[in-house]
């Protein structure tokens, strides 16, 4: 049993910044995008307002969309003296080495290590497993909890929690681990699934799709046993603030960053 | 100046961009020598300590030079690990020996038996301790960390954080610095430590 770490050890509240072509957008499952602002002026807001990590989600469709990317990060990097992680279409060392670069310290990988997990252990002994999260969105399909490639779109053979554990192996530093059931619906996070791949591993996991409300954020630090819960639009929209979502923690004995 | 040590463990480009904007003028040193230059030297760091072998017996009496000459000096991370006689992640390699003790494996288990996880990644409290502080650390803030392997509690403990058993957040000996957080990604708490180490060199 993983017990919540004693003490002082902050539960994370991490802010997610879906970015196409420099700008901030807003969508369910990528469609209809609408724009939410300037990367680096919310990166800014969230910084200030006490969030405690940040992650630049690339949902570029072109090329030169992606070449905007490390502009995006540099000046997102610029404002912020908090963690900052870097994910999509991050395919190769190469790949993760320009974004490092850039000004993250970490990346994400999803599709790239399923097609090839070696990807996970060449960008570690690199940059170290500190700076690699392994993204996984998973699907309930009757009992199994079937990870997806392609932003969701593919299911694959693996299985949440044995691949969580592959990654692991390799030498994924932390887990980003999404529903893609509940994401987007607002109604809380899969606490169940993160439990249970959390339970599994060693390393953090970040839960992420359903937050809609302070309340889901306790229940997946309890009920759910993750270390880091992720959002989106929640916060674009000031549904709820990163501040309301800290006391809503504290007040339930979960110990957070003020 | 401030001579900045890159030995290749980790993107430095994070801790430039603090120290610059605490307003410190920065020297990239390319061969130990460079550091006679240096009026104060960061050790920043992140990843495998076996990536502290690239600082070769060179750069390890370079150092240690500086540090008895009385320069002030911050370990960051595998910078402050480095300090010590060395890691048991890589026992062949050395550390500087400058603070006695061994760096060791995180517990993955509470006194309790509860089950932490390795490595500790996310932010933590440092408790100041009383006696020799770190400049700027503000007892009780927050910072971030992320590490597997962490220094014990000695003499030269300026701070202690909690997982599972205390271990050994800032070092302090004299002039010599070290913290296991990284305050260029701790935020404001951060920045506080990285301005005075800054403003103590002036």
């Amino acid at each position: 049993m993983t017990r919540p770490a004693p003490d002082t050890f902050a539960r994370r509240l991490i802010a997610c910044l879906d970015v196409r072509a420099g700008r901030v957008v807003k969508g369910v499952h990528f469609e209809g995008l609408r724009d939410a602002g300037d990367p680096a002026a919310l990166a800014a807001r969230y910084d200030a307002e006490g969030i405690d990590e940040l992650v630049v989600l690339d949902v570029t469709a072109t090329a030169e969309d992606r070449l905007a990317l490390a502009r995006t990060v540099s000046a997102v990097a610029a404002n912020v003296f908090i963690p900052l992680a870097v994910g999509g279409g991050v395919r190769s060392v190469d790949d993760a080495a320009r974004v490092i670069d850039a000004g993250a310290d970490k990346v994400g990988i999803n599709t790239a290590a399923l097609g090839d997990p070696s990807l996970i252990s060449r960008i570690a002994s690199r940059f170290g497993s500190q700076a690699v999260v392994v993204a996984i969105d998973a699907k309930r399909d009757g009992d199994r909890l079937t990870v997806c490639s392609h932003a969701g779109r593919t299911p694959t053979p693996w299985d949440a929690v044995a691949w969580a554990r592959e990654a692991q192996a390799r030498g994924a530093g932390e887990i980003l681990l999404t529903s893609i059931d509940a994401d987007g619906t607002r109604r809380g996070f899969d606490c169940p699934l993160t439990a249970v791949v959390s339970g599994a591993v060693g390393i953090p996991v970040i839960a992420s799709g359903g937050a809609g409300a302070p309340s889901h954020f306790v229940d997946v630090f309890s009920a759910g046993r993750a270390d880091a819960a992720l959002a989106a639009s929640i916060f674009h929209d000031e549904t709820c603030s990163v501040r309301a979502i800290k006391a809503a923690l504290r007040t339930h004995g979960l110990p957070v960053r003020l | 100046m401030i001579a900045l040590v890159d030995y290749g463990a980790g993107n430095l480009a994070s801790v430039r961009k603090a120290l610059r904007a605490c307003g410190a003028v920065l020297l990239e040193p390319a061969a130990p020598a460079d550091l006679d230059r240096a009026s104060a030297i960061v050790l920043p760091g992140v990843g495998h300590f076996a990536a502290t072998a690239s600082l070769d017996e060179s750069w390890r009496s370079a150092i240690r030079g500086r540090l008895e000459a009385g320069v002030p000096f911050l370990g960051i991370c595998l910078g402050m690990q480095w300090l010590f006689e060395g890691s048991d992640e890589a026992p062949d390699v050395a550390g500087l020996g400058w603070l006695p003790g061994r760096i060791t494996r995180l517990p993955d288990r509470t006194p309790e038996g509860g089950r932490l996880k390795v490595p500790h990644a996310g932010w933590n409290v440092a408790r100041a301790t009383a006696r020799s502080p770190v400049p700027g650390l503000q007892d009780g803030a927050y910072f971030y960390f992320t590490h597997a392997y962490a220094a014990p509690v000695t003499g030269a403990t300026a701070a202690t954080t909690m997982y599972g058993s205390p271990f050994a957040s800032a070092v302090r000996r004299g002039l010599v610095c070290g913290v296991q957080f990284h305050p260029e990604k701790s935020g404001a708490a951060g920045l506080a430590v990285l301005g005075a180490f800054v403003g103590g060199v002036r």
